[in-house]
C-alpha cells in the first residue's frame, strides 16, 4: 500500500527542459514526486546542449547534458509542447498543454531560461550583412560541427571578439550585464588560438568582469600563454573592404586614440536577455516582472526561487542572467522549496 | 614662400593596427613574458616618483610599445630612476624594474646597430 501511495505522489509541472528544468526534475524524482517537463523545442538541454565546452575546466557540454537527461528517466517529458492556459482552483493549478493534455498540480516550476540577444539588431556590427561576422553561439556550433562558411575555406590571420553585444546597452533595451560573456569570449579566444596558432586575436571590451571561480586565471592565461590582445573600447562600426576582409573601428580608450584594424573574422558576444516565453508565463500566471524585464523573485537576496504567487517557483535564467553552476544550484533549491511547500 | 590658406592639415592620430611595427614589443615579450599580463590598472604610475614631474608611466610604456610608439616610450623611460616602487605595487607580480632594464637593453642594442 505504501508503494502505491508513493506512485500516487504529486505531479509537478516544470516549464522548460533546459538544465534548470532537468536538474529540478532529477531532484524532485529523488524526493518521490512525478515531474512533468514541458519543453517547446524538439530537444532537452536548452542552450547548453548547443554549446561545446564549458569554462572554467573545459567540461564537454554534450556529456553534461546527456547525463542530466539520463538522470530524469522516470519523469514525464513532453517535447514540442507549450502551455495553452492555466487556472488556479483552490490550492491547485489546472494546466492545459498544446498536445491536449491537462494536468492538475500543486506547484509549477518556471525554468524558461533566457534568449540570446539577436545580433542583427546591432546593425553597425554587420551580423547577417557581412559573411565574416558570427555570434558566440555560431562559434560554439562550429566547434561542435566544424561546418561554417564564415570560417572554412579562407585564411584566418586576425580574429576579433566584441564583448557586450546587446548587453549593458540601454538603447537595445538591456541595461543588465550578461555576466558570462567576458569569460566566454576569453574561452573562445583561447580555443581559436589553439585552432589558428598564427592568428592575432583581439578582444574589444568595456570592462572585463571575471567574477567567477578561476575566471581571472583564464584571463591571465589568455594574455600570457596565448598572447591575446585586450583592447579597451567598444567597437563602433564594422565594414567590408575590397579584399572581403573586415575593417573594424573602436576607440583605444587606454591610449585615448581612435583605432582601426582589419580582421578575417569577428565574433559577437551576444548577451543573455529575458525570454519572450518568460513574459508570456508572466501574463498567463499573473506574475510580476522585475525592472530588468526578467521575472521578479519574491526577494532578490534571500528568496530568488519563489515567485509572488503561492505554488509558483523559479529556477535559472528566467529571473536574470546566470552561469551554469548557479542555474543548477537554483534548480536544486527550487526542488527543495517545492517539497517544503507541498508538505506545509 | 609657403602659402597661407588660413588652415593647415593635421596628420591622423588614429592607430592602425595593420600598419604598426610591434617588433620591439615582440622582442620584449621574448625577454620578459610577463609584459603580456599587464591589465592597465595604473598602480605603477600612481606610485611612480617620477610620474608627477615627467609623465613617466610603466603602464603607458607597455601600451605605447604595443601600439608601435617607440619614441614616446623611450622618452618616458629616460625619466625612470629605477627606484622599483612600481614593482612593489604591481598586483600581477610583474617585475617592472627588471622589465624596464630589459627594455632599455633592447633600445641600446638598436642604437648600436645604427
Amino acid at each position: 500500500m505504501l508503494l502505491e501511495l508513493k506512485i500516487m505522489k504529486d505531479s509537478i509541472v516544470i516549464i522548460g527542459g533546459g538544465i534548470a528544468g532537468l536538474e529540478a526534475a532529477k531532484q524532485l524524482l529523488t524526493l518521490g514526486y512525478t515531474p512533468i517537463i514541458v519543453e517547446k523545442s524538439d530537444h532537452l538541454g536548452g542552450h547548453v546542449a548547443g554549446w561545446n565546452r564549458l569554462f572554467p575546466d573545459m567540461a564537454p557540454a554534450q556529456e553534461i547534458v546527456a547525463k542530466m537527461i539520463k538522470d530524469v528517466e522516470g519523469a514525464n517529458i513532453f517535447l514540442e509542447t507549450e502551455i495553452i492556459s492555466s487556472n488556479k482552483l483552490g490550492n491547485t493549478y489546472i494546466v492545459n498543454l498544446s498536445n491536449g493534455v491537462t494536468i492538475r498540480t500543486k506547484a509549477i516550476l518556471i525554468a524558461t531560461g533566457f534568449e540570446l540577444f539577436d545580433a542583427h539588431k546591432k546593425e553597425e556590427y554587420g551580423y547577417g550583412i557581412y559573411n565574416q561576422v558570427m555570434t558566440n553561439q555560431d562559434l560554439e556550433k562550429w566547434f561542435n560541427t566544424s561546418v561554417d562558411s564564415r570560417i572554412g575555406g579562407k585564411e584566418i590571420r586576425k580574429i576579433g571578439f566584441v564583448h557586450c553585444v546587446g548587453s549593458r546597452d540601454v538603447k537595445a533595451g538591456n541595461s543588465q550585464c550578461s555576466k558570462v560573456c567576458c569569460v566566454t569570449a576569453i574561452k573562445q579566444a583561447i580555443e581559436m588560438k589553439q585552432e589558428f596558432p598564427d592568428a592575432e586575436i583581439y578582444c574589444f571590451y568595456m570592462d572585463l568582469r571575471l567574477f567567477g571561480k578561476k575566471y581571472e586565471d583564464f584571463y591571465i592565461n589568455a594574455q600570457k600563454d596565448y598572447g591575446i590582445h585586450f583592447i579597451r573600447g567598444r567597437v563602433s562600426e564594422v565594414s567590408e573592404n575590397i579584399e572581403g576582409r573586415l575593417l573594424v573601428k573602436a576607440e583605444d580608450t587606454l591610449s585615448g586614440k581612435p583605432l582601426k584594424v582589419t580582421l578575417d573574422l569577428l565574433v559577437l558576444m551576444a548577451g543573455m536577455v529575458c525570454n519572450q516565453d518568460g513574459s508570456k508565463m508572466a501574463s498567463m500566471l499573473r506574475l510580476e516582472t522585475d525592472s530588468d524585464g526578467f521575472l521578479r523573485s519574491k526577494d532578490n537576496v534571500c528568496n530568488i526561487v519563489e515567485s509572488n504567487r503561492h505554488g509558483i517557483f523559479y529556477a535559472g535564467a528566467c529571473t536574470g542572467t546566470k552561469t551554469v553552476p548557479e542555474t543548477i544550484s537554483e534548480a536544486r533549491a527550487a526542488a527543495l522549496m517545492i517539497h517544503n511547500y507541498i508538505n506545509e | 614662400m609657403a602659402m597661407n590658406f588660413g588652415f593647415k592639415l593635421c596628420p591622423s592620430s588614429a592607430l592602425n593596427l595593420d600598419k604598426i611595427d610591434t617588433s620591439l614589443y615582440d622582442k620584449l615579450v621574448e625577454m620578459e613574458p610577463d609584459a603580456r599580463i599587464c591589465m592597465a590598472c595604473g598602480s605603477c604610475s600612481a606610485t611612480c616618483t617620477a610620474s608627477q614631474f615627467s609623465g613617466m608611466s610603466v603602464r603607458k610604456v607597455l601600451l605605447d610599445i604595443q601600439r608601435g610608439k617607440e619614441k614616446e616610450a623611450a622618452a618616458m623611460l629616460r625619466n625612470c630612476m629605477l627606484c622599483g616602487k612600481c614593482t612593489m605595487v604591481c598586483p600581477r607580480g610583474i617585475n617592472t624594474r627588471h622589465l624596464i632594464l630589459s627594455l632599455c637593453r633592447i633600445y641600446d642594442n638598436k642604437e648600436e646597430q645604427k
